[in-house]
This record gives structure tokens, sequence and C-alpha cells, in this order.
């Protein structure tokens, strides 16, 4: 057994590598990610390991990216490409709508798609405009796309390789504000299916699920509530599109309470679909109505606002309090 | 007669060459008149048989008479809508014959001509604008994609799909399609961008048909659309694209600098579209019909009749055989298409996903329960 203590970040890096030894098809592509190695470092040192032709430093252009993954597709390759920052993907949207997702079912499968979108998403590092997005929703409203959303080294470390060897598009959403939070990693290990949802912490009085960057907020929450007495189950859904929603459903029919956390806008969000499925297979059960605790109905606002924006332990503890109350 | 013409003699090569939209064109490749004589041109030269060149011509003549069916079955009702490439045949099927095997190409919604050349069943074209499917040809057997209806993002799938090429170290070349209005997206000029870049096989075949539906080119461009090309940092050529020698000519030496390691060459094929953007437009909205009339006089088929029946490559009797299996081509898209088959319902969940999510499995085991509770009763 192989155990390493690694980041979210490192754990990326090192399933980008052992994807690109695994399959020669796998190219690496992206603004700043070669020499540099991104922004973040995500794909430190791969360039000069693989090479320019399987880490390549794009032009400055998102659409560009997206579009010629689609031919690089087409042609048999395994296309990873990173977007600088959340709040950069939407140049590259109509490509990721009107292509990427559709010409599986518009050739009725003759073509695929095995194209990994690496999005860096959320807020909390103190950035200027257009770097603390959570474009989630957008993507999971798309017919043709999945959307996965890590929340730790060990699902980071396995999922990256999981979504690169899968055959459909997948916006894999990393936490940029935990990429240096650590966890062991065991790399030998047999990882679980990449697209389910994972109880981390059991409890009985209220569900709260959470994905990303929140998964470590709703943990925070449950520490505090067990302090005055009252047990929250902590699921991670680790995945947004498709939702894998039994064991919520198994959760919520014991605590008969749920609460979603994300920090996108909450209306029209992962959350308002969450609460509809919650409430159309568990509605007897329910003890409250499913709550949503997200970002506000703003653009995501200047850095000093931030805080007051995000999601904290304290708004998931109040809406604990709501629910328990209602 | 022979005419070597100098890049730099501003001459008039074609009628109607003052009037609106119809610049002088000094840099216009030709190798056969609108009269349907061969002229030479100092850059680009054409080694062809007899046979190759009726073979041109059914091409050309085939295509024109699907398209003309097409357009019927469209007013008939038997498709939704219709594109009709009417003019634009010469430099379709130019293009699609200076391809090799292995190249690849990449259409927008007009390529019939192409489609035609590729191998492509026209009534998989049909298919799509009666609302079967989105076209049912295999993109990757034929060398020729689906069809893409937002304007220009081929381009890019054409580029990266080259640059896949070259990681394969294939010696194939990718045809990207694209219109004169295309040329104003940013996806089509981040192609030329990554193609100039990391100098990708492949070649922008711009069919300049002087409208994107409604809007000249003037709004498109300051500049003719060949002299892009310089701006990326690769060659720019203006082909005459009713003239079907001069763009297979142009277009394989295009592909061939691709294969060979050249890079990328942008093609502007100089042409008219006689018929309307769809089924849908009325061009007489704005367009004058005299403009319409010169365009008549420069048709990209008389053009080549005129050459096959004066130099006795052709005679009655091989037009008549044509004509005859025009009629033959419409009467079996006709029956194709007015027999075709409804699509099954629950077909439109199958190929979503690669691997099919279980949200979506759900929803479709619903679909199909609710249409079986119609069984038997009225609907």
């Amino acid at each position: 057994m192989s155990t390493e203590t690694l980041t979210i970040g490192k754990a990326l890096n090192l399933g980008l590598r052992r994807a690109m030894e695994d399959d020669a098809k796998v190219v690496l592509m992206g603004e700043d990610i070669g020499k540099l190695g991104g922004v973040f470092r995500i794909t430190d040192g791969l360039q000069k390991d693989f090479g320019e032709d399987r880490v390549v430093d794009t032009p400055l252009a998102e659409a560009g990216i997206l579009g010629t993954a689609v031919g690089l597709a087409m042609r048999g390759y395994r296309p990873v490409c990173e977007i600088q920052f959340d709040g950069f993907v939407f140049p590259a949207y109509n490509q990721i709508v009107t292509q990427v997702a559709k010409i599986h079912a518009r050739s009725k499968g003759k073509l695929k798609m095995p194209i990994v979108i690496r999005i860096p998403f959320g807020g909390g590092i103190g950035a200027v405009e257009h770097h603390s997005e959570s474009p989630e929703a957008y993507f999971a409203h798309t017919p043709g796309l999945k959307v996965v959303a890590v929340s730790n080294p060990v699902d980071a470390y396995w999922g990256i390789q999981q979504a690169i060897a899968h055959p459909d598009p997948i916006v894999f959403l990393e936490p940029k504000r935990r990429y240096w939070e650590k966890a062991s990693v065991d790399t030998d290990a047999t990882p679980g299916p990449l697209f389910s949802s994972r109880v981390v912490r059991g409890g009985d009085d209220v569900t709260v699920l959470a994905y990303g960057p929140m998964v470590k907020t709703a943990l925070q929450a449950a520490e505090a509530a067990a302090e005055e007495g009252r047990s929250l189950e902590v699921i991670d859904l680790r995945t947004v599109s498709p939702l894998d929603l039994d064991p919520v459903f198994e959760s919520v029919r014991r605590t008969g309470r749920c609460i979603v956390v994300h920090e996108a806008a909450v209306t029209l969000g992962i959350g308002a679909e969450i609460a509809a499925r919650v409430t159309e297979t568990c509605f007897h059960s329910l003890e409250a109505p499913v709550l949503r605790v997200g970002g506000y109905d703003t653009p995501y606002p200047p850095s000093k606002l931030e805080e007051e924006y995000l999601p904290d332990l304290d708004r998931v503890l109040d809406a604990v309090d709501r629910s328990m109350e209602f | 007669m022979t005419a070597l013409r100098q890049a730099t003699e501003v001459v008039d090569p074609v009628p109607g060459a003052g009037a609106p939209h119809l610049p002088q064109q000094p840099d216009l490749v030709q190798l056969l008149s609108p009269e349907g004589e061969r002229v030479e041109h100092p850059d680009y030269s054409l080694d062809i048989g007899d046979d190759e060149l009726r073979a041109l011509y059914r091409d050309l003549a085939l295509v024109r008479r699907w398209d003309i069916e097409a357009t019927a079955l469209q007013r008939q009702g038997e498709l939704g809508i219709w594109a009709s490439l009417l003019g634009q045949e010469a430099a379709q099927v130019g293009a699609g014959r200076a391809m090799a095997d292995g190249d690849m190409a990449f259409p927008t919604y007009r390529e019939h001509g192409v489609a035609w050349t590729r191998g492509v069943d026209p009534l998989q074209v049909m298919g799509l604008f009666r609302g079967v499917d989105s076209g049912g040809w295999d993109p990757l057997a034929l060398g020729f994609n689906l069809y893409t209806i937002v304007i220009g993002a081929q381009c890019l799938h054409a580029t990266g799909y080259a640059m896949g090429v070259q990681r394969d170290g294939a010696e194939s070349a990718v045809l990207a399609f694209l219109g004169d209005g295309a040329t104003s997206q940013g996806e089509v000029n981040e192609a030329m961008i990554f193609a100039a870049s990391f100098s990708a096989p492949v070649v922008f075949f711009c069919q300049n048909n002087q409208y994107a539906i409604s809007v000249p080119l003037e709004r498109q461009s300051k500049v003719p659309l060949f002299q892009r090309a310089a701006g990326f940092g690769f060659p720019g050529v203006r082909v005459d694209g009713n003239d079907v020698l001069a763009v297979l000519a142009v277009t394989r030496a295009a592909l061939a600098a691709a294969r060979e390691g050249q890079g990328p060459t942008f093609i502007e094929a100089f042409t008219y579209r006689m018929g309307a953007h769809t089924t849908s437009d009325d061009p007489t909205r704005y367009r004058l019909a005299s403009e319409l009339e010169e365009w008549k006089l420069r048709d990209p088929i008389a053009r080549l009749k005129a050459h096959l029946s004066r130099s006795g490559i052709a005679d009655a009797a091989f037009f008549d055989s044509v004509d005859a299996e025009g009629d033959e081509l419409a009467a079996r898209i006709r029956s194709g298409t007015v027999d075709m088959p409804d699509p099954d319902p629950a077909g439109m969940f199958d190929h979503v996903y690669e691997e099919q999510t279980p949200t979506l499995a759900a929803q479709r085991a619903e679909f199909v329960e609710y249409h079986a509770s119609f069984e038997g009763g009225e609907h």
C-alpha cells in the first residue's frame, strides 16, 4: 500500500500524471499550463515530462481551447482543458453547450466526446471580479454534460483519473480555496464510482448536503452543532450531474429535515433541483421544508464583502435552527 | 485563348464587375472564363483529363438537380426547411473533389455539394432537413463531419482535428468550410490563430456568396476576405468560386501544402448565392433582380458545359444521359424523402450520453410508460 499526504492541488497533479501515463491519447490544453504549470500549479512539471504536444500552452482564447478539443476528441484524443478561472469559462460557453454537449447525440453516438473541462471554482480567495464564481448550474442544466465537484484530496486524485477515462464530457470543478487542504491518499486503493454521493458524517437530526468547497463548511457546522447537542448528517454530493440522490433520500427519511449548501446563487441553483426531488420522493417523511443556504442573487461581490456573501458555519447553523423549529 | 494575368494588373475578368458587390478583381484565380474558355494562371495549373472533366460536370449537374428537388419538396411540405446551394455548386464540388482519402471536411449546413463528393447519401441530408435526425452519416468513415449549424463553430473543430492529425504523424489535411458572414465570428478568428500558431494542416475554405442572409459583405469586412489571412500569418487566395477547375486547382494546392507541413491556407471562393438563404427567406427584400441576372451570366454549370461542348469533350448524348441520371436521382430523393419513417420517439433519450445517467434512464422509462398508457385508447 502506498499512502501519501497530499493537498488537493498535488493530488490533482499526480492524478493527471497517472492519467497521462495510462493513456497516450490524453492531451492537456490550457493557458499557462506548460512552463508555468498553471496559475495554481496543478499541471506543474507535466510539460517537462510529457512534452509540448501533450501539455499544450494554447493561445489565450477559451472558445479556441474547447473548440479545438472537440476536433482532437473526434480524432481519438482525450483532451483535458483547463479554464484558468471559473469566470473565464463563458467565452467557451458556446462551444461547451452547442457542441461538446450535443455532438454525441447529434451523431447518434458515432462521435465520442471524452473531454474533461477542469475549472477552479468558487470564492473565498480575496480575488477580483470573475475569479470566484460557481457556474455549475449552467452546465448541470445542459443535457449531454456531466458535472463533478470534488471536495478532498482523495476524490481529487481518483476523480480526475476517472473523469479522463470516462467516455462523456465532464465539467470537473475544483474547489480553488481548498487546493491547499491536505489528506492522506492511498494511491493503490480501488476507488469508488465517480458519480456517487457519500455520507461523510453520520447524524440523526438534519441532513446537510454539500459539494466542493462547502463540504468542509458543512462538516464544521456539524462539529459545532454537536456541541449544542444536535446531530447533523453530512453528505458530500461529489457529483452535481447526474445527482446521486438515493443516499440523500435514505437519510432524509430518517432525519425528516434537509438543508442544501452551495456557494452559487440559490435561485434556480442545484439546491432548488434537490429540494424538488427530495420533496417528490420523501414528501411524507419531511418535518420541515427543504432549505437552501447559498449565495445571494447578486453578482459575486467585491472581496471585502465575500465573507458576507458566502455560506459559512453560522449560516448553516441558522438554517439548522430554522429547520428544527419549523 | 491563353491569358497570363499579372497579380498587380487591374483587369475585369468577368462581366458585370463594376456592379455592386462585384469589385475589380485583379487577384482572382480563374482557369475557365465565364464563356467557358480555358485560361492559364501563373501560380495554378491543372492537368486534367477528359473523363475527369465530364465527371465534374456530372457532379455539378446532379447536385443542382438534387437541390432543385429539395426546394420543391420543401414547398410541398415534405421538408421543414432547405438551404439551397444554387450557384455555389462549383465551389463545393471543386473543393470536395480536391480532397484525398484520409482528408476530413468540416461543413456548414449548406455543403450539399461537398457531401455529394464525399459519398454521403443525399437522403441522409434530406433526413436532417425533414427533421428525422441531425444527419445520419458516419462522419469519420466518410471524412465529412455532420453539418454544424452554429456559424463558424466547426472551424475550431477542424483545427483541433488537424492538430490531432499532426500528433498522429498522418499525411492528411482538413478542410474547414465557412461563409463570408462567419468571418466575423470570434471563433473563426480563434481557429485561424490556433491553426497558424500550431501550423496545423487545415485549409479554411470560405465561400463568399456575398450575403449573410440579408447582410452584404461590406458589413462583415472592409478588406477583401482573402487578405485577412495575411494578418494571421498564412497565405490567402481568392479564387473564382464559379470556376470548378480553378477551385479544384487552388484547393488541391492548399491541401497538398498542409499535408507537407506548410500549415494553413485561407481560400476565398468568390461566388454568389443565387437562391434564398433558406426556403424561409425572401431575398427580394434586400437585393436587386439585376444583380442576380448578372450572376446568371457566370453560372458555374453553364460555363463548364460550354467548355465541354466547344472543345468536343462531351456531346449532346452525354448531356442527355446526365439529365436522365439527374431525373432518376431526383425521383429517388423524392420517394426516399416522402417515405422516410418518423424516428422512434424514445430514441431521443438514447444517445445523449455514451453512458446514460440513471436520471435520464428513469425519464425515458416514464416517457415510454406514458405513451404506452394511450395504447388502444384515443389520443
